[in-house]
């Protein structure tokens, strides 16, 4: 658990660095999470790798339990809204409905982009 | 005894002790609550985490910097439960590479959509500008968005709160939303919540249906990497 945790903090710590070091528009978690992945694509081919965490599941049952409690990470930066109260009463409802307005709009156009692409690729063979 | 209760309640509160378990206790009520109503998307555990600490804060009179600096370490995992996304990806790589194509395409009118639309409904409503620039990149995960906003100058605490609402009613909205327009592929919903509410809508998904799930988190990755390139453009296109 402890080197598993290490790694994913070290593929973090590597983003960060080489994100901050080049000024990439980027965010250090997201090259963090390219770096993972490499490895474990890298392991299928060179047996050298399945060792430490990369070994018999480790670093992907530490992911598992991460990933199963990502909820509870946004409720720190959540509970922020206990500052924006003044902002909120006055400009909350439009917030509010401009918010809800952009997730419907977006849930749409990207829902049916990925049907409408998936559908002239597989070109009426019949795909699921 | 103490004499003093005060004194304790003093001592207490500052240390990141009780804000811990403050956090993880609410949470915890709130998602056997969530589990109890069989996931229904209006027990949402987020939601319900927030307003009952929120509540409890201003009860005490405790300011959020005093309670930050205790769930800051909650907060902190955020990052590497981003670079945990890797592995579900990995043991999905075959489902993943056969809709490439449709993921790149809905990726992209999805992060335009995402951005463009709040931009825009917040300049027809006159919202000033500070407010703007801040809503733009809510719909990346928190981490990011408060990076994005801190480098246009806005205010990355209200990013942080447009960007959990946003998720929040991302994830309370999908299911009916989708069901409703007869849409059953579960890769096309997951990706589409992914896109539109970042984690707490991949959480959503991930209880929704296991592909889902993968497709959202794909999806959440993608876009917070689009999103910060596109929000510095699209902000000097469209604000006046």
């Amino acid at each position: 658990m402890i080197a598993s945790l290490s790694l994913i903090l070290l593929c973090q710590l590597i983003g960060e660095v080489i994100v901050r070091g080049l000024n990439w528009p980027m965010p250090g978690p997201v090259l963090g999470l390219m770096f993972l992945l490499l490895l474990l694509l890298a392991r299928d081919r060179f047996a050298l790798l399945a060792s430490g965490p990369l070994r018999d599941g480790g670093v992907e049952n530490a992911s598992r339990v991460l990933l199963a409690n990502l909820s509870l990470m946004f409720v720190p930066a959540g509970v922020g809204v206990v500052q924006k109260l003044d902002l909120l009463a006055e400009h909350g409802i439009a917030i509010i409905v401009i918010l809800a307005l952009s997730v419907v709009i977006t849930l749409l156009a990207t829902v049916a982009t990925f049907l409408l692409v998936s559908r002239f690729m597989s070109g009426g063979e019949g795909a699921s | 005894m103490n004499e003093n209760p005060f004194s304790l309640w003093v001592y207490l509160a500052q240390s990141p002790l009780l804000w811990l378990t403050v956090t993880l206790s609410v949470y915890a009520v709130a998602d056997a609550v969530s589990l109890a109503t069989r996931r229904h998307p209006l027990a949402n555990p987020v939601l319900h985490s927030i307003w009952i600490i929120g509540a409890f804060l201003l009860v005490t009179g405790t300011s959020y910097t005093t309670y930050f600096s205790g769930a800051q370490f909650v907060h902190f995992l955020l990052g590497p439960a981003t670079v945990a996304l890797a592995v579900p990806l990995y043991e999905n790589r075959k489902v993943v590479a056969a809709a490439i194509l449709p993921m790149l395409v809905a990726l992209v009118v999805g992060s335009v959509a995402a951005i463009v639309s709040v931009v825009a409904l917040a300049e027809i409503a006159g919202l000033p500008r500070v407010v703007i620039l801040s809503l733009a990149p809510k719909s990346v995960t928190a981490g990011v968005a408060m990076g994005i906003s801190e480098s246009l100058h806005a205010d990355p605490s209200l990013t942080a709160v447009s960007t959990v609402l946003t998720g929040i009613m991302g994830a309370i909205i999908v299911t009916p939303l989708m069901n409703r327009a007869g849409i059953n592929d579960f890769r096309a919903r997951g990706f589409a919540v992914g896109i539109a509410a970042h984690g707490i809508g991949t959480a959503r998904a991930f209880q929704v249906d296991a592909v889902a799930g993968v497709f959202s988190g794909i999806a959440m990755g993608l876009n917070a990497l689009v999103t910060s390139l596109l929000v510095p453009l699209a902000v000097t296109l469209l604000i006046r």
